[in-house]
């Protein structure tokens, strides 16, 4: 308890201390990297996610190539991906964004695909009865049945991201891993345990961030049926 | 690096055989051990978060909190109790399954029918055995399903661990970064996706054969 105590003193110390929140090595410099990183690659996983999410789950066709990739996908070691992809590709921004692109399509597919086919089919076929076109009963009906679990693919994604934006300090690029990759190679624990810090800060707000639009976004007619997440 | 140096050179693989077979046992040791003790600890817990629904919110929100901790930082957080040791990757691994395991136990359990419940009490059962022979064995295949996701997830994130030294199969991760030498990087993400996915595999032929009755019944998660 003591020692745990001294470690948010550490934090503390560190978090407090002015020459963290200037200058390129600061915390809003490094937050903005990370975030700059992590919002461009999920708006890209989104589109892709979405488009074929939405596509496989109004059809049915392809369903099985999705399962595969999906489990293909959780096999992937991160870390080794964005390792390779700079080393292969050299250091800049696109490989490291083509990596965390590649992470995050398949959770947000999986709940596209999954949510749209959960649909109750009488509820489908009762649209399509109301002399919607297909275009309208993708759009007006299953999006909004589905959307509990599109957020969820997203929010999943979005934590995933942010995760792995860490690792991508390790092979030189910036973002808050840097803290904590320099820190250990500098045996500085404070600067390890300070980075740290701010990432699980940033990943529980992503966590709160999801969780409060979902509140915005669902219908309160599907609040029941779906409280499990 | 020079542009003709190829994706793969065998010859690396062939020189270091035995040396990528000695990491792939720890790399499979520390992606399994920790599944191994999530079921330990979540089995008892799922139990009892369905028997006393009350308990169930909170152990959910706390094991959903720690898996949005980066692995990266919880890692970080455990050198300064475990030091650079092995622990140091296993016990947050650990923590990890419990979000994926704990939820699947509950619903496992809740997934047996009434009647079902309802005949093993009638048969004189007590609450202890009706949840060791009935219950449970009803609710394996669900949670194998959430086994199969911890495990291939687990073994993913062991390469992680490289950043303090303890990473298995990661080490080549690393070593083909200093080298700026892409072979030991692609051999590395092979192997450890190939352990995935035979854990994967071996786990659905597991739950076949230990639930015969429900065949084809669950779709995995």
């Amino acid at each position: 308890m003591n020692d745990f105590l001294n470690q948010m003193e550490l934090v503390g110390d560190w978090l407090t201390s002015s020459a963290q929140w200037h200058g390129d090595e600061g915390i809003p410099s490094r937050l903005v990297e990370h975030l700059t990183y992590s919002g461009l690659s999920l708006l890209f996983a989104a589109l892709i996610g979405l488009a074929f999410g939405l596509l496989v789950g109004h059809t049915g066709r392809g369903a099985f190539a999705v399962a595969s990739v999906a489990n293909l996908a959780r096999a992937i070691p991160t870390f080794g991906l964005v390792v390779l992809v700079v080393t292969l590709a050299g250091l800049s921004t696109t490989p490291v964004l083509v990596a965390l692109v590649a992470l995050a399509v398949p959770p947000i597919l999986i709940n596209t695909f999954e949510g749209v086919r959960g649909v109750d089919p009488a509820t489908r076929d009762a649209a399509r009865g109301v002399g919607m076109t297909e275009w309208e009963v993708l759009i007006r009906v299953e999006v909004p049945m589905a959307l509990p679990l599109i957020l969820l693919g997203l929010r999943v994604a979005a934590i995933q991201v942010v995760a792995t934006a860490t690792v991508a300090a390790y092979p030189g690029l910036g973002g808050l891993g840097r803290y904590i990759v320099d820190g250990l190679s500098r045996n500085d624990y404070g600067l390890v345990i300070g980075g740290s810090a701010v990432v699980v800060a940033l990943a529980l707000v992503v966590q709160v961030v999801f969780t409060a639009l979902r509140r915005v976004v669902v219908s309160p007619g599907l609040r029941v049926s779906t409280a499990k997440s | 690096m020079s542009d003709d140096e190829p994706l793969i050179r065998w010859q690396w693989i062939a020189d270091h055989t035995a040396e990528l077979a000695e990491y792939t046992g720890i790399h499979l040791r520390l992606g399994l051990l920790p599944v191994l003790f999530g079921l330990i600890i979540s089995v008892p817990l799922g139990i009892a978060c369905h028997r006393w629904r009350w308990l169930y919110p909170p152990v959910l929100t706390v094991s959903n909190i720690l898996y949005s901790i980066p692995s990266l930082a919880l890692f970080m957080i455990f050198v300064r109790y475990t030091g650079l040791t092995e622990q140091t990757v296993m016990i947050p691994l650990t923590l990890y399954t419990l979000s994926v395991l704990v939820p699947n136990v509950v619903d496992g359990l809740a997934s047996v029918p009434e009647p079902v419940r309802l005949a093993a009490t009638a048969m004189g059962f007590g609450a202890v055995r009706r949840v060791a022979q009935v219950e449970l064995p009803i609710a394996v295949p669900v949670v194998i399903a959430g086994v199969r996701v911890a495990a291939v997830s687990s073994i993913s994130l062991v390469a992680v661990g490289q950043l303090i030294g303890q990473g298995g199969l990661g080490y080549y991760i690393t070593r083909g970064l200093q080298l700026d030498f892409p072979t030991p990087i692609v051999t590395a993400i092979l192997l450890i996706m190939l352990l995935a996915l035979t854990t994967d595999a071996l786990l659905v032929l597991a739950q076949r054969l230990l639930t015969p009755w429900s065949r084809n019944k669950v779709r995995s998660a």
